[in-house]
């Protein structure tokens, strides 16, 4: 039996040489722009068709949530019913999502199956019909989920801060009301459908192991002229931030308190951005993160805590969130503002700053781990206009950002006394929190 | 296919190597057979607690998760009712980082006063979040000592209250860990593009030397036969009525296992499932409603959850339920909708494991029930169920005394 020193940690080498996969990209004959990822050692790929049809561009809440969940609803063909009878028989799985920019459509499916699933996803897309009895069904589910949603602590912070920072009536800070639900008929579904969902507004990823064939199958199904629209317009919103910072939105009998601080930011293309991922990660981005260790691993205030600057297309936005016991909550934002402080008015140490470059490598790494996750990554930065090189440029940040200009840009933007404050909680906490 | 090697060193420990080049990463997976199940009923969530505290220090290394994050990697838990299992990925150049960690806590741990005193602060809260202060968050609470009157299934991993977890000593965190964290209670897993031969010697450089410890015998008590059904009336603040009905069915070693599962799939798998497409769509009964087993390696359950559209009585959502189950249990499922079943499955798994870490834990879970080759063969023990099969699974297991009953009413 070798003798081994356990205190003595094997040891570490740095990540580097890193090999980022390049897209093949090509376009469809009516000028849809495909990107290709053709990786991975499973007979499958996913189709994802990414729209300009996200809340940016509905003129009233739910139409583009709703346009996208219902286009697999009933085709002018095929019943719902039959629909998913089909993605199901075929061992498919199709994934719609609509978020604050872009709305998306996924398959995900076996190649053995492609030449029956892509007609089937080019059935939902092109020719949804939006049946009015499956919308009644579905804007009521909606409509009770989104009461049982109502009930949570953090899904009311989470709806409800986003407004503080960007005005309720901008797309990344409304939130839906049933009585929203109410308003909207299959007629505006029909309409967002035909001017958000053509050929001029999309874009194709395709991710897994490429059959040599997929390239005519999306000819055939997606490369035609019969639904290209006129050209893009851009629309734009005002924002209107909150004029009080500190809010509170009463729970009855609630144990927890979700508190969320933040304030608007920017997305990618801000010199800044790349800086403060990396001071992000130092303060609540990751397990280790000051956050974490202060509110959990030291107090025990909570399950977990954490921090996140989020890009978006038209700006950004910085915020911290926890749930944590009700008697804590006045100490846990007590703590949250000592760590925004710490951070500006301290360097970070070399032997921290070491520790986060090195998860963020690593970290990095996981993120380029196979087809989907390459596509993703890529997905990103493309959508801001961006492209591979934001990556390599992150990565030289990651290594060499020094803790002076991390210190610099938390004195800059992570002012916690310029930062707006919801919490949400039982209301007999609403007096000790000098609102 | 997925090849891979076991080995067993002399300790007991259990080794799995799986060979993928296509990824610079590499993932470690360790899993001890202890769950939930091996709890003393006074000291409920013990088995969740002690995962925690497994990241507060080893007699060598004063905190886990730092050095790991150092070389890039990155790991996590989870327990429930069967087994706690812990994994972690890094790049392929910091491996021997893995070695060096998990050693170490299979080793000794450094039992420190603090973090066990902020540990079960944190799993309070974590009890707090997703059971007390979540619409229906307590359903589960409330359903297993319904349906199990014997069996330690009867509490969830998380415990019966916070209460157990405040009142843990740290002599029971001593006893915990010297009789299940042992070499021979473990299953050690590593994929990635790594060289057997390489994984063997450090395994053998860094767990070889741990003792061995004592063997555990596990000797639960089997649930008795249920001969009459049972229902439980609770009124909570949400916002809708809910049911949630369960039935005891096989263990997952049973031959019998792969038909009951396929029920669960016919009645709710994907969309076109039946209880989504006549109890949601047609009838607008539900908000939604699913069917699933709870795959546990001792006897477990089949389960029917659903939330009430408003306006809907119990009487009428029940009916509704058992009239879709009267038909699984009278008629054979017609070949399409068979083959249905069985070609989502398999697409389930291709998606499944398209990572390392996804395979090394598949493996390492096989291999605890008996039979790592599951990996390549579970497919296949879905294709052999007949329809017949299925039907008289189902009429077997979905019975009136056979059934436990939650009423989650809205307070009015």
């Amino acid at each position: 039996m070798q003798t081994i020193n356990r205190k003595i940690e094997p040891k570490g080498q740095s990540i580097e040489n890193w090999n980022l996969k390049e897209p093949d990209i090509y376009y469809l004959s009516n000028g849809i722009k495909v990107v290709e990822f053709d990786a991975g050692t499973q007979e499958l790929v996913r189709i994802e068709l990414i729209f300009r049809a996200g809340s940016w561009f509905q003129a009233n809440n739910f139409v583009a949530l709703a346009t996208n969940m219902m286009l697999r609803e009933g085709s002018k063909h095929n019943s719902s019913a039959r629909i998913s009878d089909q993605l199901d028989f075929y061992g498919a799985h199709l994934e719609t999502t609509a978020e604050k920019d872009n709305a998306y459509v996924s398959l995900y499916t076996l190649n053995k199956h492609l030449q029956n699933t892509l007609p089937l996803l080019m059935e939902i897309v092109k020719e949804a019909a939006f049946p009015e009895q499956e919308f009644l069904t579905f804007s009521g589910k909606q409509r009770q989920m989104l009461e049982v949603n109502l009930q949570k602590v953090n899904y009311i912070a989470r709806t409800r801060f986003n407004s503080l920072l960007f005005g309720k009536s901008h797309p990344y800070g409304n939130y839906m009301i049933t009585e929203d639900i109410d308003k909207i008929q299959v007629s505006h579904l029909r309409d967002f459908h035909s001017s958000h969902y053509h050929a001029s507004n999309c874009i194709i990823m395709v991710a897994g192991k490429i059959d040599p064939e997929l390239k005519n199958s999306l000819e055939r199904s997606f490369g035609g002229d019969s639904w290209v629209k006129g050209e893009y317009r851009e629309i734009v919103h005002e924002v209107k931030t909150a004029e009080k910072r500190t809010h509170f939105h009463p729970k009855p009998d609630a144990v927890q308190s979700a508190i969320r601080m933040g304030l608007p930011l920017f997305n990618r293309s801000h010199p800044d951005y790349q800086g403060i991922m990396v001071l992000n990660t130092l303060l609540g981005g990751y397990f280790g993160s000051r956050l974490m260790n202060n509110l959990r691993e030291d107090k025990g205030y909570t399950y977990g805590i954490g921090s996140a600057a989020i890009p978006l297309k038209h700006g950004g936005y910085f915020f911290i969130s926890c749930e944590v016991g009700s008697d804590v909550t006045v100490d846990a934002i007590a703590q949250i503002r000592l760590e925004l402080l710490r951070l500006a008015e301290e360097r970070a140490g070399e032997k921290e700053l070491t520790l986060v470059r090195n998860y963020l490598l690593g970290s990095f790494l996981r993120g380029i781990d196979g087809p989907f996750a390459m596509a993703d990554v890529y997905r990103d930065v493309m959508e801001h206009g961006l492209d591979s090189s934001f990556h390599y440029s992150m990565l030289e940040t990651i290594q060499g950002i020094s803790s002076e200009s991390l210190r610099a840009l938390a004195e800059k933007y992570l002012n916690p006394d310029q930062m707006f404050r919801l919490v949400v909680g039982n209301p007999e906490l609403e007096a000790s929190l000098s609102i | 296919m997925i090849s891979y090697e076991r080995f067993t060193l002399s300790n007991g420990l259990k080794l799995i190597v799986h060979q993928d080049s296509s990824t610079p990463l590499v993932a470690m997976n360790i899993l001890y057979n202890v769950g939930s199940r091996d709890e003393s009923p006074e000291r409920t969530g013990f088995a969740h607690l002690f995962e925690h505290l497994m990241f507060g220090g080893s007699v060598n290394i004063p905190k886990y998760d730092e050095p790991l994050q150092r070389v890039g990697g990155e790991n996590n838990a989870f327990t429930n009712n069967d087994i706690t299992n812990y994994y972690l990925t890094l790049p392929l150049v910091n491996l021997e980082t893995a070695f060096w960690l998990e050693s170490d806590r299979m080793l000794n741990l450094a039992f420190s006063k603090k973090s066990f005193d902020v540990q079960r602060n944190v799993v309070v809260e974590e009890f707090r979040q997703n059971y007390l202060n979540q619409p229906y968050g307590d359903a589960w609470l409330l359903l297993r000592p319904l349906a199990y009157k014997v069996h330690p299934y009867q509490w969830p991993t998380i415990g019966k209250e916070p209460a157990h977890i405040e009142q843990a000593s740290m002599e029971e965190v001593k006893a915990f860990y010297n009789k299940f964290y042992n070499p021979g209670n473990a299953i050690l897993v590593v994929a990635g593009n790594v060289d057997t031969q390489q994984i063997v010697e450090l395994s053998e450089k860094w767990f070889g030397s741990i003792h061995k410890g004592e063997d555990y015998v596990r000797n639960l008590p089997r649930e008795p036969v249920q001969t009459e059904a049972r229902s439980l009336t609770v009124e909570r603040k949400v916002p809708f009525d809910a049911i949630y009905k369960a039935w005891h069915m096989c263990s997952r070693n049973a031959p019998e296992f792969y038909a009951t599962d396929l029920i669960s799939d016919i009645l709710s798998a994907g969309q076109s499932g039946r209880l989504y497409q006549e109890l949601v769509k047609k009838k607008r009964l539900f908000s939604d409603i699913n069917a699933y087993i709870t795959g546990d390696i001792d006897d477990g359950l089949f389960v029917v959850t659903g939330k009430l559209m408003k306006g809907c009585s119990f009487e009428t959502a029940e009916a509704a339920i058992e009239e879709e189950l009267e038909k699984v249990r009278t008629e054979p499922a017609s070949d399409t909708e068979l083959t249905k079943v069985k070609n989502r499955m398999e697409s389930l798994m291709a998606f499944g494991e398209m990572r390392v870490l996804d395979k090394a834990m598949n493996l390492a879970y096989y291999e605890l029930l008996g039979n790592a080759d599951l990996i390549n063969t579970l497919i296949d023990q879905y294709q052999k169920v007949t329809a017949e099969e299925i039907r008289a699974q189902a009429a077997s297991i979905l019975r009136q005394e056979n059934s436990s009953t939650l009423y989650y009413k809205a307070e009015s």
